[in-house]
């Protein structure tokens, strides 16, 4: 039988081959996407990582509280290469965050959010939650101090819900306090619920991508200027073999980067591994200093900011709810943005200025996040709260009246 | 609610002592160098000598320091002194219940003590003990305050005391010990040297395997690139 007999064979019982021309021979995409386009299949390659690292840490470690801080040490001494496999984990984790990161930011240049594509956006930002519950209820399972005070203050904030908050800390933890029962559930949702929840939603991302096509720095809708006799985008080229090859260049730049971490700093000096945690758990003794690792710490600093009591909700409560609506107004931004254009490069000054400052905002929040806070640095953590918050809320109107530049009809080099 | 007011209290307020207040004198920069295997040797041996006594270092296995060039029978000669196989991890020759009652506090495992405090803490924490009769043990700690352990090394290092200027802390030898002071530094960075092995026994071999990954890695840029050229050679 020859390859093509066997792939005919296939194709009368699977869509084999028309999957195969839909998705990447005959999938055309924008054929002017610079660097920010890496950032897409660069998050697919981190998601392939965890899930691979992953499996291998899961075979090593104790969910236990007795044993959990022990097994890690195990996996990182006695189990062959482990060290390799936990830093590219936990390495990964961090990095996880920093392609999800830039592939949002890319989003928001170029207005990717906007019509057609607000739904590949709303999946985009569930991915972004599972992301979020993955890397906690990770955080959690080496046990150290870090872990375990880490969680107890977002444990603390569900408990911060009016009425139902002490019962819903409760019922999250199996027990009255963060222990054992806590340790094992986390484990369970770790390794078992979010993955599962994470690779679909990747999956339904990449199908909603795939119908109404990729968005590209002008901004412009390739399927509307087609070639009349193929019916192909002109602006189009083939994802594969074009940004296949292109991405396995990716791949490997961002492989330099991952690998300089996991084999030369893989503490990242204490951002990626925190110092404390290599103190294993303590019911009894309070860290001095308790902060998330710093992917969390923007939104972090946003929940601290708020130090007034202001309409019947006390200020710890109004905290939470700012953080939640921190990380959820996200999804709002294809409503939000009222502009003409979706490409930075062809809209007006405010725009501009105003996506700077929410930069500015993001770095500065996430700093803040890190320090203890003193009356200066809470001063700066509410101005800065306020900026992030502007950058969102006002945009209906300063979207409206600012100056745009006509969008070309064709893609620029 | 109680709860997570309490919580942001200590978040916010309180320097509660996990490791005590902040040293007291800025720390001295470690002078090691995890590649030298005979200072990680020498360390070894006073690791083994003074601080298993009372600590143990529970997820190291003896057999493991092949990585600093001694082999079972080294470890089995110089390392192990109450019978354990070479094999065993180096679990500490105290009950945990006597470290308490004597201590007051179980004293930590030393396994990964050097990733949470850092070498420099380390080497400028075992020279920094001074002679203080309103403490149990009489020794106090300019970086530790009110450090339960006594000071170990005494011997070697003899007793200091402790002059306080305002802000200004200086340690003045009082007794002198076995050894001069810059033979009591080398000693400690010998040890601080081995604690920084024992957190990350494989970090040799990290660095080592890692400079070839990264030549492999380098390599296959410039394939990939010379690739991605040749099949867009035909975009414009």
């Amino acid at each position: 039988m020859s390859k093509n007999a066997i792939i005919e064979w296939i194709d009368k019982r699977f869509p084999l081959t028309s999957n195969w021309k839909a998705h990447l021979t005959e999938y055309y995409a924008p054929k002017n996407f610079n660097f920010w386009y890496y950032f897409g299949s660069l998050a697919m390659l981190v998601l392939v990582n965890q899930i691979i690292t992953g499996i291998f840490l899961t075979m090593n470690y104790k969910p236990d509280a007795s044993m959990a801080f022990a097994s890690v040490e195990y996996i990182m001494r006695d189990v062959d290469y482990g060290w390799l496999i936990r830093y590219m984990h936990s390495t990964g984790a961090s990095m996880f965050f920093v392609v999800v990161y830039l592939h949002m930011f890319r989003g928001m240049l170029y207005g990717s959010y906007q019509k057609p594509r607000e739904l590949l956006w709303l999946v985009g930002m569930g991915i972004f939650f599972i992301l979020m519950s993955l890397a906690f209820t990770g955080y959690i399972l080496p046990w150290g101090q870090m872990s375990y005070w880490g969680a107890q203050v977002i444990i603390s904030m569900f408990g911060a819900i009016p009425l139902i908050g002490d019962t819903l800390s409760q019922w999250l933890l199996g027990d009255f306090t963060l222990s054992d029962a806590a340790l094992n559930r986390f484990f369970a949702y770790h390794v078992v619920t979010l993955p599962i929840l994470l690779v679909t939603l990747v999956f339904v991302h990449i199908l909603a991508l795939h119908e109404v096509g990729s968005n590209n720095p002008d901004g412009i809708e390739i399927k509307k200027n087609r070639d009349p006799q193929t019916n192909i985008p002109v602006d189009g080229i083939p994802f594969h073999p074009y940004y296949s090859v292109k991405d396995i260049f990716g791949v490997i730049g961002f492989l330099i980067v991952f690998c300089a971490i996991i084999f030369f700093a893989p503490e990242f000096g204490g951002y990626f591994l925190e110092h404390n945690n290599f103190i294993p758990a303590n019911q009894l003794q309070t860290p001095d200093h308790i902060a998330p690792v710093w992917y969390f710490t923007p939104y972090y600093s946003m929940l601290r900011a708020v130090t007034v009591n202001f309409l019947w909700i006390d200020a710890k409560l109004w905290g939470v709810i700012l953080m939640a609506a921190s990380v959820v107004i996200f999804a709002f931004l294809p409503w939000l943005d009222k502009s003409k254009v979706k490409s930075i490069r062809y809209k007006g000054p405010i725009f501009k200025f105003a996506l700077g400052m929410f930069v500015l905002s993001f770095f500065v929040l996430g700093w803040l996040g890190m320090k203890s806070p003193t009356p200066l640095y809470t001063v700066l953590a509410q101005i800065f709260t306020v900026i992030y918050f502007a950058f969102f809320l006002l945009m209906p109107w300063y979207s409206k009246i600012d100056k745009t530049k006509p969008e070309p009809t064709r893609v620029k080099e | 609610m109680m709860k997570f007011k309490i919580l942001l209290f200590l978040l916010c307020m309180v320097p509660v002592a996990l490791f005590a207040a902040e040293p007291r004198i800025p720390l001295n920069k470690a002078p090691i160098d995890t590649a030298d295997n005979a200072s990680l040797q020498r360390g070894a041996i006073t690791f083994a000598n003074y601080c298993l006594t009372c600590h143990g270092a529970s997820f190291m296995r003896y057999n493991r320091h092949r990585d600093i060039g001694l082999d079972e029978k080294a470890v089995l000669e110089q390392l192990v002194y109450t019978g354990q196989k070479a094999g065993d991890l180096m679990l500490t020759a105290m009950r945990e219940k006597e470290g308490e009652g004597w201590f007051g506090v179980t004293p930590p495992d030393l396994s990964v003590i050097a990733r949470s405090h850092g070498a420099d803490w380390l080497y400028t924490y075992l020279r920094a003990f001074y002679r203080d009769d309103t403490t149990v043990s009489g020794w106090n700690n300019l970086v530790f305050d009110r450090a339960a352990m006594p000071h170990v090394l005494y011997k070697m290092q003899g007793s200091q005391i402790l002059e306080a200027d305002d802000d200004i802390y200086t340690l003045h030898l009082e007794t002198p010990g076995t050894m001069s002071p810059s033979e009591f530094d080398d000693y400690v960075a010998d040890l601080v040297n081995y604690l920084v092995y024992l957190g990350e026994p494989a970090a040799n071999d990290r660095k080592r395997i890692g400079f070839f990954v990264m030549i492999f890695l380098f390599g296959m840029l410039g394939l990939t690139y010379a690739l991605k050229r040749e099949y867009w050679r035909d975009i414009h």
